[in-house]
């Protein structure tokens, strides 16, 4: 009670110790040359300077986009592949939220604040890729909508989700700071905010591939069919929930002191649950990949060596890392588990790549094929991707829920005093 | 309880004004074409080769003028630079030249892919580029069956270049400038309507001289430039896979649905988060956290 009256009467110090508290956050923790380090640097540094010429002298100056291709690697890969990755967040939190499947709550914020940085990077190097990005206010403004256009919905879902993820990752924040009352209030939020997120989520990663729904005549009809939208949603739930088993193997190796209790006690269960979840769902997937080859007829097409590329895809690196899962979880074997999730992984980034580019104008005389320098703007955009998950992670409670307690007891110390 | 209730009505609210409101405007504007819809004829037997439409093409949109010794005979494209091509096919009747550009389709991919209506129509009929909308983003050339928007790669102020059927001059009551310009009279503006009717009579009239076929009367939902030939089309290099579907048939179904996702998704949601007691959720992260506290 006391300490309430005190913090509305000083509300200065309380802003000039978030200040200080930032300050000192900003300073980096551990090694600064490491080779991690370096390289990443030098990417992002060498994306800079790209990004400079690009802006400059147009798209042209650094990419092989062409009349023929205009969404190259930047579109394929950045924007469709990784939000069908960062699709983990969405799954995760309708499990733990909705479904209310406990097992799954410590993977729950690191999996949001992955999504969060997926589409803050990857959907943002969407403005990298736009020909008259000054205009980009226009259809958010509301002075033109263009709302027949499929687009349209998916930037707009963008930028509600990413709002919505925010709110979701808010708690953390506020524990972060130590500010315990609006925590309180942005935690009274998340169902709100997960409901939202995840109605929003099914509409833009289905609308991702309503976006090639016009391009009937330019993609191969081994990849084309009216029900990409749905194949893209899907996919995207085991995407991203093999997103989660991958970037979780990583982080705990990394981000090891950062590990709480709770979290170490049950990654392995949680990473044998997912393994489950994901051959069921992949094995739903391959069924409806069925459905829409005999409905579109596709055998004629096997033939070539479009249909091999198409059975490395649907054969190699969906059925057979399904069956894999499906093996892992019987026989509770984390390596097999996390070799499926890797060959999961490639399998989606063909799949995107293969609806976006591989595929498109597949009769075209002249194929496009990235640059050198598009490979790296896209490799600076992941760094630094990267470096700002590894700067929140080290400072904020994300994969210890513990050290949201430890912030609370800190908060309710300091509060103790300053009421004493 | 309040809460939720809340999120419930913002939801459906935010579902029905951001979506199904504008559906409903969408639905009209990309209906059948107005009867006044302004087309142009192209009779590819009467075409020349002689290219004066490019050039006047050329002057009356400030483009620069085009190359006047360029191979005619291999196909050409559209460019940035260049709206309007014709180009020499070598066909079973012999040579056969042909203008090629915007089709100016009856219910364009081009105006249903551009998020900012930057791409539009005007009461003519004409599709015609905003620059002070437009974003780059380049969809439209994703969507267009006809690959006809180009884009300047290799400027910091880059533009979508097509031909806009000249809709200013049509404004002042003008014809097209290529129409205009056209020495052979293979060219010739009007109601789209009428120009069918005419397109009709001369196949009609001559059957040895013309297929059968009216390219643009169904193509891609019907387009306003309509052309008449001695060859099958695929000879002079048209794409001949498109069937009479307008494009954004294409996208309908799946715009149709998100009005009614961003209403019942929410509620079946929160219906089962209910059901599962996602109210305790609080209560054992609280467990936890003192637990690991101590
Ligand atoms: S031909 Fe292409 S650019 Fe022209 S109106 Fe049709 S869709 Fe639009
Ligand atoms: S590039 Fe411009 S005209 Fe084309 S769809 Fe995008 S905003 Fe519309």
């Amino acid at each position: 009670m006391e300490a309430t009256s005190i913090r509305i009467l000083k509300p200065g110090s309380e802003i000039r110790r978030i200040t200080r508290f930032l300050l000192g956050e900003l300073k980096p923790k551990g090694r600064i040359l490491t080779p991690f380090n370096v390289i990443t640097a030098l990417i992002m540094l060498t994306g800079i300077v790209l990004l400079t010429i690009r802006f400059i002298w147009g798209l042209g100056s650094i990419t092989n986009l062409s009349q023929d291709y205009p969404w190259g690697l930047w579109i394929g890969f950045d924007v469709i592949t990784g939000v069908a990755f960062a699709g983990g967040a969405y799954v995760i939190v309708f499990m733990v939220y909705i479904l209310g499947q406990e097992k799954y709550h410590p993977i729950a914020r690191v999996t949001v604040l992955n999504g969060f940085l997926a589409y803050l990077f990857y959907a943002g190097a969407l403005l990298l890729d736009l020909g008259r990005p000054w205009n980009v206010i226009n259809p958010i403004i509301g002075n033109s909508f263009g709302v027949s256009s499929v687009l349209f919905l998916v930037a707009w879902h963008f930028l509600l989700y990413m709002l919505a993820e925010l709110v979701e990752f808010s708690p953390a924040i506020a524990e972060w700071l130590g500010l315990d009352r609006i925590r309180r209030v942005l935690k009274a939020m998340t169902v709100g905010a997960v409901i939202f997120g995840i109605t929003l989520s099914c509409l833009h990663q289905s609308g991702l591939g309503a976006l090639y729904l016009m391009a009937k005549t330019k993609i191969h009809p081994l990849w084309y069919s009216q029900f990409i939208p749905v194949l893209f949603l899907v996919s995207s739930v085991f995407a991203g929930l093999s997103m989660v088993i991958f970037e979780g193997t990583i982080t705990h190796k990394v981000f090891q002191h950062r590990v709480g209790a709770a979290l170490h006690r049950s990654h392995d269960q949680i990473v044998l649950g997912l393994a489950r979840i994901c051959s069921g769902v992949m094995f739903v997937y391959l069924f409806m990949q069925l459905l829409v080859f005999v409905h579109e007829r596709r055998w004629g097409y096997l033939g070539s060596g479009w249909g091999a590329w198409f059975l490395l895809e649907i054969i190699g690196l969906t059925a057979v890392p399904a069956a894999l899962f499906l093996y892992a979880f019987r026989h509770r074997d984390l390596k097999i588990t996390r070799v499926a999730a890797l060959f999961t992984l490639l399998g989606i980034v063909l799949n995107r790549l293969n609806v976006s580019v591989i595929s498109f104008k597949w009769y075209a005389a002249e194929r496009y094929f990235p640059s050198w320098m598009e490979v790296v703007v896209t490799l600076a955009v992941i760094s630094a991707e990267l470096w700002v998950f590894r700067w929140i992670v080290n400072r904020m409670p994300v994969l210890d829920t513990a050290l949201a307690g430890e912030a609370r007891r800190l908060t309710l110390e300091r509060e103790a005093r300053s009421a004493a | 309880m309040d809460r939720r209730d809340y999120l419930k009505t913002m939801c459906v609210a935010a579902g029905s004004t951001l979506v199904g409101k504008n559906l409903a405007a969408q639905v009209t504007e990309s209906g059948p074409a107005a009867p006044e819809q302004m087309a142009v004829l192209v009779d590819t037997t009467r075409c020349l080769g002689c290219r004066l439409c490019e050039f006047a093409c050329a002057k009356a949109n400030g483009l620069p003028e085009p190359d006047p010794d360029v191979d005619i005979t291999v196909a050409r494209n559209t460019s940035p630079s260049q709206w309007s091509v014709c180009t020499r096919y070598d066909t079973e009747k012999g040579s056969v030249a042909v203008k090629r550009q915007c089709m100016h389709c009856l219910q364009p991919a081009c105006i249903s892919a551009c998020l900012t209506k930057a791409m539009h129509k005007t009461p003519d009929g004409a599709v015609a580029w905003d620059g002070d909308k437009c974003l780059g983003c380049r969809f439209c050339m994703i969507s267009c069956p006809f690959d006809v928007p180009k884009f300047e790669y290799d400027s910091p102020n880059p533009k979508i270049q097509k031909c806009v059927m000249c809709w200013e001059r049509l404004q002042e009551g003008k014809k097209p400038a290529c129409v205009e310009n056209c020495p052979a009279g293979a060219l010739k503006f009007g109601k789209r309507s009428e120009l069918l009717e005419e397109a009709k009579l001369r196949i009609y009239q001559n059957p040895d001289k013309y297929v059968h076929h009216i390219y643009g009367e169904h193509e891609a939902g019907g387009t306003s430039f309509l052309y008449l030939a001695s060859v099958p089309f695929e000879q002079l290099g048209f794409p001949t896979n498109l069937d009479s579907t307008p494009y954004p048939e294409y996208t309908k179904e799946f715009l149709y649905a998100v009005p009614l996702v961003l209403t019942l998704l929410p509620p079946l949601l929160l219906a089962i988060n209910k059901a599962t007691g996602g109210e305790h959720e609080e209560a054992e992260e609280h467990s936890i956290i003192e637990s690991e506290v101590r």
